[in-house]
């Protein structure tokens, strides 16, 4: 007898379909923000089969630090072209030029801190009410009660006290002027599924995401890659290293980590045995305890 | 093994995902929640399942050692690890609705860990209207207590089919095999009044390991077999409404040439070629076709997202809902429903609200309140004036246009509906559809 079950992938693909769905037909300007990240690479998969063989409805939007991997770059570019997909670029130095954002100085200037900055302006430029994000729930302790619509105020700020109930997959993006929402569609998801849906899906990536040799620099344990933007330190050098990347953010702050991993199998045998979380790479996230939750509260995911 | 994509040197893509080890792919999925109250230990137990099938890494432990050395904890407090928000750590307390994942190699879980004071029934009914389980914690040394009977009673409104009761703390108790059958006779007793399909009852400690991920040595009378292998292998293939062929439409899907209707199927098969009824206008069409990004399919279950096609152009948008002939839901504009209110302000009789049932939304008005349950005595109240935050009562809901409806018992997709209120937009109540 036929066992009607779906695989937890297949489940998992089903649930985030269902969201794209739900959201274009209740908002009215939703664009989805695209980082260049293996997340929202997956995340605009499933936008992709949400509407097919319709087109995406909707932008992406690019938040360009200017502090790119340029493997991230042209990786998007080929996206762009290949699916036919509108992208929209917000651009940090952009609002360091009018003055709404101000640029960090020191050895290391990370322009993490800004992209809040451009991320509102941007969103607000094209007047977007629902922004998807590639956010998941493992990722760290502040976004385990995320929803995945996620209610900001006229702020771009997340309040934890007032997010609504999600109640079964009746989801309220119902909205009162000046707020928006924040939409998560693949909140269950963990490290583990991202990777075997890219397998199952035979999804491209950016190639840093595979082993490859790279000049790096141990900083506090984690590994820099050399760039024009970071300087280094007394008796500090730039050595190569057979690395890969876990997550991609801005080439100031990402760590890579060692590996030969040079293919999916390697990289999911390398994640299933793995004994640190990805953010574990991140120096964003270890200036405190509840840096996460702090900055989420400003705008940030 | 990777190629490079048009040649160039950025973007690789897999030739074959045959090397990837293909067992881990076809896993099941179980979702299960967790109630219990303040001090039952759930926290603890949820940090315990996650560090024993090795879910916990290590930049976290690190984290939580640090946290607990500097709280003053002997131990490395597991609970840590689940409370996310600086208010909770702060006050020791779960506030909210977390979700925590893990998988072994037979399932992956979502656990929707959910706070057990009397305040926050409305977060406990939240975190069971997506689970197939219910993990109900009892303290070994307290028994069942009206919490417990609460949590029982929420999880039976909100029809998970398979409940654990893990009676913990045993260590408190010296493993007593007989206070652990006084604990089971108890809740038997309660639980006989309400009616859930599948009860187990295990003794643990989440404190240290018995009976949650091992089976303990020190509970040699106690056969049932450890938490996690119950959680790996409880039947959940029919939890599904396989009998009633439903599919709401969420949008209308076009392209060059193309006209299809998007949305998931909630209840039945819908084969190619199934006769259908368009709800509420009753348009009789067949299924031409269904289709996914990866092809054509010719048939889809519950929970797939898919789109379909139709042997006749009918102008069906967003909101309609396709039934199997054979199998149609009511179609309503006054009807009773169990709500659970989750608002500051409370209903009142003659308030207008929005209300969403599938991917239907209809404005709403709550003629009569019938009767209020006292949630811990599981008696019922008539006389009733109003609904308060947390409060669950019966009433009757009258629509200003059809709603498609079954009973939640058959239909759990169907059978529920959010009521919103029209000037914050907030969600003010959960409702399950009684008749």
């Amino acid at each position: 007898m036929q066992s009607y079950t779906l695989t937890h992938l297949k489940q998992l693909e089903s649930e985030a379909i269902y969201v794209f769905r739900e959201v274009v037909s209740q908002f009215e300007r939703p664009a989805m923000l695209f980082s260049g990240g293996k997340d929202s690479i997956v995340m605009l998969h499933l936008a992709r089969k949400a509407f097919w063989p319709g087109k995406v409805p909707f932008p992406l939007i690019h938040v360009d630090t200017g502090h790119n991997f340029p493997e991230a770059i042209d990786y998007r570019d080929w996206l762009v072209e290949e699916y036919d997909l509108d992208l929209i670029v917000g651009s940090v130095q952009g609002s360091i030029d009018k003055g709404t954002a101000v640029e960090e100085t020191g050895t290391n200037p990370s322009r993490n801190g800004l992209q809040a900055i451009t991320l509102l302006e941007t969103l607000e430029e094209y007047n977007v009410d629902a922004a998807f994000g590639g956010g998941r729930r493992d990722e760290e302790k502040a976004r385990a009660k995320e929803r995945f619509f996620s209610h900001r105020d006229e702020f771009g700020q997340w309040n934890p006290k007032n997010q609504r109930p999600e109640l079964w997959t009746l989801y309220n993006g119902r909205y009162n002027d000046y707020e928006h929402f924040r939409i998560f569609p693949i909140s269950n998801w963990t490290e583990m599924d991202v990777w075997q849906y890219i397998a199952q899906e035979r999804i491209a990536l950016p190639s840093i995401y595979f082993a490859h040799k790279r000049k790096v620099v141990n900083r506090n344990g984690i590994l820099l890659a050399e760039s024009p933007w970071n300087t280094l330190l007394k008796d500090e050098v730039y050595e190569e290293k057979l690395i890969r990347y876990r997550t991609l953010g801005d080439m100031t702050c990402t760590g890579a980590v060692l590996s030969d991993a040079d293919d999916l199998a390697g990289i999911i045998q390398e994640v299933a045995s793995s004994r640190t979380t990805e953010r574990g790479n991140r120096s964003d996230d270890k200036r405190s305890e509840a840096a996460m939750e702090e900055r989420k509260l400003q705008g940030y995911f | 093994m990777s190629e490079t994509v048009l040649n160039n040197p950025s973007i690789k893509r897999e030739d074959s995902a045959s090397a990837v080890d293909q067992s881990y792919m076809n896993m099941d999925l179980l979702r299960f929640t967790t109630a219990g109250s303040v001090d039952d230990g759930k926290s603890t137990l949820i940090g315990r399942l996650m560090y024993d099938t090795k879910s916990i890494f290590e930049d976290q432990l690190e984290a939580i050692e640090k946290s607990s050395k500097t709280r003053g904890d002997e131990n490395v407090n597991l609970a840590l690890l689940t409370d996310g928000l600086k208010a909770e750590r702060e006050q020791g307390i779960t506030i909210d609705v977390a979700y925590r994942y893990f998988a072994t190699p037979k399932r992956k879980f979502i656990i929707a860990d959910t706070p057990g004071h009397i305040q926050y029934t409305r977060n406990m009914v939240t975190g069971a209207s997506t689970a197939n389980l219910a993990i109900v914690l009892v303290d070994a040394r307290n028994g069942v207590i009206e919490q417990t009977r609460r949590h029982t009673y929420i999880a039976s409104l909100l029809k998970i089919k398979h409940i654990i009761v893990a009676v913990n703390k045993m260590d408190l108790v010296d493993y007593s095999e007989e206070q652990f059958n006084k604990i089971k006779k108890d809740f038997l007793e309660m639980s006989s009044k309400i009616g859930i399909e599948d009860i187990r009852f295990i003794p643990i400690s989440a404190l240290k390991g018995d009976n949650v991920v091992d089976d303990s040595e020190r509970t040699p009378w106690y056969t049932g077999g450890a938490l996690l292998s119950n959680l790996e292998t409880v039947e959940i293939s029919n939890d599904h409404d396989l009998e009633n062929g439903r599919f709401p439409i969420q949008r209308v899907i076009e392209a060059e040439g193309f006209k299809g209707f998007g949305g998931r199927v909630d209840g039945g098969i819908i084969k190619v070629g199934d006769e259908v009824v368009a709800l509420p206008s009753g348009a009789k069409t067949t299924i031409k076709t269904i289709e996914t990004m990866d092809g054509k399919i010719e048939e889809a279950f519950p929970p797939m997202s898919v789109v379909v096609t139709l042997n006749d152009d009918l102008d069906l948008s967003r909101g309609e809902l396709l039934a199997k002939t054979d199998a149609q839901p009511e179609s309503a504009t006054e009807f009773t429903a169990t709500l659970c209110w989750m608002n500051k302000n409370a209903l009142s009789v003659g308030n207008k609200y929005i209300l969403r049932h599938t991917s239907n939304e209809v404005t709403a008005e709550v003629v009569s309140i019938d009767d209020k349950l006292d949630i811990n005595t599981m008696e019922s109240v008539n006389d009733v004036e109003d609904l308060k935050m947390n409060e669950i009562g019966k009433v009757t809901i009258k629509t200003s246009s059809p709603v498609m409806i079954d009973a939640y018992t058959k239909n759990r997709a169907t059978g529920s509906l959010i009521l919103i209120d029209e000037e914050s937009n907030e969600t003010v109540a959960a409702g399950m559809i009684t008749a």
